[in-house]
């Protein structure tokens, strides 16, 4: 007899193995060089966009109708050493997760029919929709994982998709430059997850986040964990967030982001990837909660997001640099909202009051609402700015003038003198990247460059002679065009 | 006649050592080449088949009758085991797939003759355990690699000095050693130094590294890649330290090569060409290798060695990718933008793909491995869970720097088609199935090497007594319940 568990199993199953196929099948022809159309591209997207959003559409119905509240598929064993390791996969569908998969469903699903017109004829398209492909199934991958080695699997395809459509105009430098820059502080954020996930491991003996966050389905779990342990994961968890999220002090990344084709910037930095930071924490607020200096942390790390994003974003000439840092500011207080509701959940159990659980709740479902419809608005303004930029140049041309502009409020308050030290601290976007650049990069370039040049002395003395031939001006063996 | 009875191991060897002399012989370069690619190639299929013929449990007596080394000296003393029975067809595929992907402009310079007598050598020291004939297969590893400097009138000194202060090391420490073990005191200490060195040494581990970024830097880039992509190094601290050495001189070797390990990964992000930028890359993750061997704990031994494989296969193939580049580019500077997507697609694919197995992204033949080193690292000492998971960042953002600037940034304009070849394209179609198939089906592998982690402790115990630090069984098990509830 079928029940309907089964069929909300199945069905789950069909969401997460839309969008593998998709990834499958547009990376298999790339990989084997294979001429696919621009036409058969366009439908595998819709197929595997509307299957995979209509199946998790029936699950929250199947869900709400049954009542379910947590969903999970079964354990998948992927890796057993008995006894001694497991590596399990495994997917949950719950408020917190099946929101979050619809929202990658509908604006992947939306993009995906912007760009197949955007980038028409572009030599790039099929190379764009192998990562977005892939971006996708990073997005439902995370959305929906029950353990934190699959939520990092999907976590590390989103940055590697990313990284690589900011660099998607090949042929200039400054989009390679900065999607080498996004990748580092990707690889920063990926290697404090990883570490959370061993250490998550090593506490429980598994990584499944039912036996890490406890009983209960999301907003409802209680984690058992002590709260050394919660600051401990907490904090590889927070700095994880922060990366992706672009909070401070990452949050140099976003505005790179921008170089990257406009259905690319909508949908990755201005609506999905930069929540995914803030989505991590609500996944895990049930650890993050038993840590009150984590969660006053979170709201610090939250509002000064949003204060440096705000006054970044005020000076901006160009209007996908405007919507990437007022994205930023939203996700700040996203996440000083996240903060809150950990605090007072966590204020409230040391103290026995059902008042401020219930308030604690109230605040994670502000949250999630805010970021969804967030996401939603942003992927529109995103995608309405380069014609709005058109209407706008109309209706000057129609009434033969520029169209009044208001100086910002914080022109306004701040004081005289005080101005152009705030102006330039805005325009330098905090200094955060200078003061990255100043006190890690170069310090860590200066450091391998003088043990290269070291070594090269080295084997200089051993050889009696120059021993580098790789540093000679000339190209010792030629090009094939010299061959030919 | 049973195709068990016949000792394919032995074949493969042999048939490398009857083409390298008849290939010497040939003068035009294409047909050194067909002929080179036939013998790599029916050697791979002799050591596929040795590998078969293990897995389905074929006793090495039964190859007895047909066995060359018998019949010579009474006892067959190249054998697989579970450590080097999948190794010695990788190592065999790499040969083969270097051959096949050799393009007209390298034909002239990889010299066929030496790549097939240097294979003979390799897959006889992979299949090893003999102590004395181990020490006496690496010493004479060293001269091929000599010659092809002499041979390309490259400088010598950098890799002669390394590799004499080697092999003296080697043949010294191993004879100190032995002469120890047979006294009743055991081998003090100091004993186990010189033996050490041999092995730092060889697997290029910091301040003793540079012969191999020399190396890369004057030999045609097939003959560098086959000299140390295989890590034979490692090997030779399998075979000759890992049962012997006491638990400070692992420790050591574990320290010295986490060093390495980050070192190199940082060095890598700085190169400013592609052959050293390689030659790093290689070293910080032989070095992560060691890192998993010395921590000498089921998990770490079972990724480390898992991880060795992935390597073979996703560094080779990087390398192959690099070589392919080099054959159509020449040198490529890592101080500039080249652009060169739109002219190889494939190549950049199969660039990336490779660069980032190695590292262990997801769905890749190194992600297992390196999480179940992350994993064990973390277990012995968080310190070393950092550095490890610091040097996969590191190695990470080595790699899509390096594929940033070879393929992104500029328009290269080319007056011919540099797409890349049929034979090459085989080459690392092969090579990412492989990666891939063992990225997404990783659990044959894995209890593979798990085998082969466990035949090591169970020596180690049996010679040294020692306590092989097994994990607290609770901690790390799943209900047996569970998973067979999941498998089914």
């Amino acid at each position: 007899m079928i029940s309907l568990q089964h069929i909300l199993i199945f069905l789950g199953a069909v969401v997460v193995i839309a969008p593998l196929l998709l990834a499958v099948l547009l990376g298999l022809s790339s990989l084997l060089d294979l001429k696919v159309t621009e036409q058969t591209t366009t439908r595998a997207i819709q197929a595997a966009i509307a299957s995979g959003l209509v199946a998790s559409v029936a699950v929250l119905a199947g869900m709400l109708i049954s009542g379910e509240r947590h969903l999970a598929s079964g354990t998948w064993y992927w890796i057993v050493i008995p006894g001694r390791y497991h590596f399990s996969v495994k997917f949950v569908f719950d408020r917190l997760s099946v929101p979050f998969a619809i929202l990658s469903f509908v604006l992947s699903g939306t993009i995906g029919a912007f760009a197949t017109k955007y980038l028409h004829n572009e030599r790039g398209f099929n190379r764009f929709f192998v990562l977005y492909a892939l971006f996708v199934l990073g997005m439902v991958v995370t959305s929906l994982a029950g353990t934190i080695e699959t939520l990092f699997a999907g976590w590390e395809l989103v940055g590697l998709s990313s990284a690589l459509l900011v660099a998607f105009f090949h042929e200039r430098a400054a989009p390679s430059r900065n999607g080498l820059w996004v990748w580092t502080i990707y690889r920063v954020s990926d290697a404090a997850l990883l570490l959370a996930a061993v250490t998550m491991h090593h506490l429980r003996g598994e990584g499944d986040f039912d036996s890490l966050l406890g009983g209960g389905s999301w907003p409802y779990e209680y984690s058992s964990v002590t709260s050394n342990q919660a600051l401990l994961v907490g904090l590889l968890i927070v700095v994880a967030a922060a990366g992706k999220s672009a909070l401070v002090p990452f949050s140099g990344w976003l505005p790179r982001a921008m170089e990257g084709p406009t259905p690319s910037s909508a949908v990755f930095y201005g609506a999905l990837s930069v929540h995914l930071g803030a989505f991590l924490l609500l996944r895990v607020s049930p650890l993050l909660e038993r840590s009150i200096p984590l969660c006053v942390l979170l709201v610090i790390l939250g509002l000064a997001t949003a204060v440096l994003a705000y006054l970044a974003g005020s000076v901006q000439t160009d209007i996908k640099s405007v919507l990437s840092f007022a994205s930023l500011s939203q996700v700040g207080i996203i996440v000083a909202e996240i903060g809150v509701a950990d605090l007072l959940s966590g204020i409230g159990t040391a103290v026995s009051s059902h008042r401020l659980a219930t308030l604690a709740i109230m605040f994670k479902y502000i949250a999630l609402t805010h970021l969804l419809g967030h996401a939603c608005l942003r992927t529109l303004q995103f995608l309405r700015a380069p014609t709005l930029l058109h209407d706008y140049h109309t209706l000057e041309n129609a009434i033969g003038e520029h169209l009044p502009t208001s100086s910002s409020s914080w022109r306004r308050m701040a004081a005289t003198r005080s101005r152009p030290s705030l102006y330039r601290f805005a325009l330098e976007r905090g200094y955060l990247d200078t003061l990255l650049k100043l006190y890690i990069v170069e310090p860590f370039q200066r450091v391998f460059r003088w043990c290269d040049s070291l070594e090269r002395r080295w084997t200089d003395f051993l050889t009696g002679k120059a021993s580098r031939e790789s540093e000679q001006d000339k190209n010792p063996f030629g090009t094939i065009e010299e061959f030919s | 006649m049973n195709l068990q009875l016949v000792p394919w191991l032995e074949l493969a060897i042999l048939i490398t050592l009857i083409g390298s002399p008849i290939v010497s012989r040939m003068r035009d370069p294409r047909r050194a080449y067909r002929f080179g690619m036939a013998f790599t190639g029916i050697s791979f299929a002799c050591t596929f088949l040795a590998w078969l013929a293990f897995y389905v449990g074929t006793p090495p007596e039964l190859t007895q009758r047909w066995s060359l080394l018998y019949y010579l000296f009474g006892r067959q003393f190249l054998a697989l085991d579970e450590l080097s029975a999948p190794l010695v067809p990788a190592v065999a595929l790499l040969h083969f797939l270097t051959a096949m992907s050799t393009s007209r402009t390298h034909m002239r310079r990889f010299s066929f003759s030496w790549s097939l007598a240097s294979e003979a050598i390799r897959l006889a020291t992979f299949s090893c355990k003999e102590p004395w004939i181990l020490i006496g297969l690496f010493v004479v590893s060293t001269i091929p690699p000599y010659i092809e400097l002499v041979n390309r009138r490259r400088p010598t000194r950098v890799y002669v000095f390394h590799m004499a202060l080697f092999v003296f090391l080697l043949v010294a420490g191993w004879a100190i050693v032995e002469s120890f073990g047979r006294s009743s005191g055991g081998v003090p200490w100091w004993a186990m130094l010189p033996l050490v060195a041999a092995v730092l040494i060889r697997c290029g581990t910091v301040p003793v590294h540079c012969w191999l970024t020399d190396w890369f830097e004057h030999a045609s880039i097939g003959i560098a890649l086959l000299y140390v992509v295989p890590l034979s190094g490692v090997y030779l601290a399998v075979r000759l330290i890992l049962p012997i050495g006491p638990d400070w001189v692992l420790r050591s070797i574990g320290l010295m090569s986490m060093a390495t390990a980050v070192y190199a990964a940082g060095t890598a992000t700085i190169q400013r060409e592609s052959r050293r930028f390689f030659a790093y890359l290689l070293l910080s993750h032989a070095s992560l290798v060691l890192v998993g061997l010395e921590l000498q704990t089921e998990l770490s031994l079972t990724g480390s060695l898992a991880l060795w494989f992935s390597v073979i296969i996703s560094l080779g193939g990087f390398g192959l990718t690099l070589r392919a580049l080099e054959a159509r580019f020449g040198r490529l500077s890592l101080t500039e933008y080249h652009g060169l997507y739109e002219h190889s697609p494939t190549l950049a694919v199969f660039f990336m793909l490779t660069g980032l197995a190695s590292v262990g992204f997801p769905g890749t033949l190194g992600f297992i491995s390196t999480e179940l080193l992350v994993d064990s690292a973390v277990e012995a000492n968080p310190l070393i869970g950092i550095a490890v998971v610091a040097t996969a960042a590191l190695n990470g953002i080595a790699v899509v720097r390096a594929y940033f600037l070879l393929f992104t940034g500029t328009r290269h304009v080319s007056t011919v088609s540099l797409a890349i070849g049929l034979r090459e394209r085989l080459a690392v179609l092969t090579l990412s199935a492989l990666i891939l198939g063992g990225g997404f089906f990783p659990q044959p592998g894995i209890s593979s090497r798990h085998r082969a982690a466990d035949e090591i402790l169970e020596e180690r115990r049996l010679r040294t007594g020692a306590d092989t630090r097994p994990l607290p069984q609770a901690k790390r098990d799943v209900p047996r319940e569970r998973i067979e509830s999941s498998l089914h």
